[in-house]
């Protein structure tokens, strides 16, 4: 095993999110507060509560979502995507490591900044309202899980992207509005029939509904098919990214 | 001689259905410096870049000190060192970090007075806090170098190393690759340039539209295609050839005025005695006579000729 070639993978990475850290966590802090102020106080001032949760409280679990599912994406995107778009990716292919190394050093690093970031969020999201966490365990278990199949999901997609217009779409056009209309605001119980039924397709509803029972002990859905949803999606990337590395897929000719 | 790299049979097709390479078997034999020499477009990327890693081959293997590059990967790769044609380095990062990085990759443990000493070598030492970006294209070529030693390889692969660069680092460069090879280390580099061959490499290897034509010592190749010219300046113009001198194969210029003789330098007889008494015996006087031996660039012209 070459750890040292993980290791500085990974810290490659890490550097990187130092340089960027404007980007990388201020931004996501500041449009976090800002959701806050809007939602928290525009909605909250018409929905009191749901579920018994005030409403501040109840859409915390459903932000750090959002920004874990959009930072991962777009960091561990990023991460792979700029090797092979400068040319600097002869080194990771000549070099004695692994596919599983590179990936551990790459996703490792997307993983834990998001995170970090989450754990940030949490502590903004916490000058504002009053968080209670009612299974701490399984919330630091969802947001690994989250973090790792979702930069697993963005490293996919940096390999598969040509360019930086498709780096950014698929945050962009696919995670966001998922993650939007994945409960990350409202209790789907609020929505007609039809619409909770659609909603159900929608995979981030099972992440933030998970996620939101280990905080406050409510769920839309059982948290067993939550569980089972990621690990669904995460099997699912990491077949992706084995078959990636096995066929040189947009990496080797 | 050992071989450090065994090559054989390697084919390789492109996506698109190009055949960059054609059943290319070649040893490569330890601490010497092999020249690969070709147009452009001949394959020499494509060689290199299959023994390192970067391109997957169609057919055939190769060995490097006895691992197979893809079941024994690591310990193959561990060897070698690749300075890449293109000038690909990453933005950011400074020269320091860059070649840390890559001794990292190699899975080589920190070694700060190591890569002092190969920055030194390579009069990086002054900007090993500069931005990469922010470095002129001959001082990116002399990080990509120092990345590529960072992990104190046995074999050093410089592709083009010297397209669009200037003397001193010409120079500078040669110094580290003759400091290498007296070290031990095996060197492969690819050129268009024949003077950079002839002047650097123990043997030469010639490749044309993905076959390797021929692989020779470098004296040797010179030996045996390098044929010597006789050049005769006549006194009086010939109109055709005397006969008597049919033994010969002599050229005569279009106004007559000029003979031209090839010969071997390596055969016992040249025949230029015997073609000088033969001339006087047909009254051919000469008023000036001058030999010249080919240069590797009119082997390589007519090697290639031959082949296509
Ligand atoms: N990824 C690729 N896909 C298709 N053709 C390629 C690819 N890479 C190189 N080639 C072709 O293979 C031939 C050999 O290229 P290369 O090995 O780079 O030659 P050289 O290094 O001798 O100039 C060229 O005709 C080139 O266009
Ligand atoms: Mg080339």
């Amino acid at each position: 095993m070459n750890l040292q070639g993980v290791k500085a993978i990974y810290r490659f990475e890490m550097e990187r999110t130092w340089r960027t850290i404007f980007q990388s966590v201020v931004s996501p802090v500041v449009s976090t507060s800002l959701y806050f102020v809007v939602f928290g106080s525009a909605i909250g001032s018409r929905i009191k509560e749901i579920d018994g949760i005030s409403y501040g409280a109840f859409i915390v679990p459903g932000l750090i979502m959002l920004s874990l599912l959009t930072q991962s994406t777009a960091n561990a995107s990023f991460g792979i995507y700029f090797p092979k778009f400068t040319g600097t990716i002869y080194e990771l292919l000549s070099a004695p490591i692994s596919y599983f190394e590179i990936v551990l050093g790459y996703v490792g690093a997307a993983a834990s900044k998001s995170i970090i970031l989450g754990l940030i969020i949490l502590a903004t999201a916490n000058l504002f309202v009053t968080i209670e966490i009612a299974h701490p365990i399984w919330m630091l278990t969802f947001l690994v899980l989250t973090s790792v199949t979702f930069s697993l999901f963005g490293f996919i997609i940096g390999v598969w992207a040509d360019g930086f217009e498709q780096l950014q779409i698929v945050p962009l056009l696919v995670v966001t509005p998922l993650a939007f209309l994945g409960g990350s605001f409202y209790s789907i119980n609020m929505l007609p029939e039809f619409w909770q039924k659609v909603t159900l397709f929608n995979p981030v509803v099972y992440l933030i509904s998970g996620f939101r029972w280990s905080f406050y002990g409510v769920a839309d859905v059982g948290v067993g098919v939550s569980l089972a949803m990621i690990a669904l999606f995460l099997s699912l990337c990491l077949g992706i990214v084995w078959w990636i590395f096995r066929t040189g897929y947009k990496l080797k000719p | 001689m050992q071989s450090v790299i065994s090559i054989k049979n390697l084919s390789k097709t492109y996506a698109d259905g190009f055949q960059a390479l054609k059943d290319v078997s070649l040893e490569i034999e330890d601490s010497e410096i092999l020249a690969l020499l070709g147009p452009n477009g001949a394959g020499k990327t494509t060689l290199i870049s299959i023994v390192c890693g970067l391109v997957n081959p169609s057919s055939g293997s190769v060995e490097v000190s006895g691992h197979d590059i893809i079941s024994d990967y690591r310990a193959a790769r561990e060897l070698i060192g690749l300075v890449p044609q293109e000038l690909t380095t990453d933005a950011f990062q400074t020269v320091w970090q860059t070649v840390s990085f890559t001794r990292g990759l190699f899975g080589k443990p920190a070694k700060p007075s190591y890569i002092e000493k190969i920055l030194r070598d390579l009069s990086l030492w002054d900007k090993k806090d500069n931005i990469l970006m922010t470095l002129s294209g001959g001082m990116k070529r002399r990080v990509l170098i120092a990345k590529a030693l960072s992990h104190e390889p046995r074999i050093l692969f410089l592709d083009e190393p010297t397209a669009g660069v200037d003397v001193e680092l010409r120079k500078d460069m040669w110094d580290v690759v003759r400091g290498l090879r007296a070290s031990g280390v095996t060197i492969i580099l690819t050129t268009h340039y024949i003077e950079e061959a002839e002047q650097m490499a123990d043997r030469i290897g010639i490749i044309n539209k993905g076959e390797l034509v021929l692989v020779a010592q470098k004296a040797e190749l010179m030996r045996k295609l390098g044929q010597k010219q006789l050049a005769l300046h006549l006194r009086e113009p010939l109109e055709r050839l005397p006969g008597g001198l049919d033994d010969y194969e002599l050229e005569l210029s279009s106004d007559g005025r000029e003979l031209t003789y090839l010969y071997s330098t390596q055969g016992k007889r040249t025949g230029v005695r015997g073609l000088l008494s033969a001339l006087q015996g047909a009254g051919v006087e000469f008023k000036d006579l001058d030999t010249k031996q080919r240069s590797l660039e009119d082997i390589f012209v007519t090697l290639v000729k031959e082949q296509s």
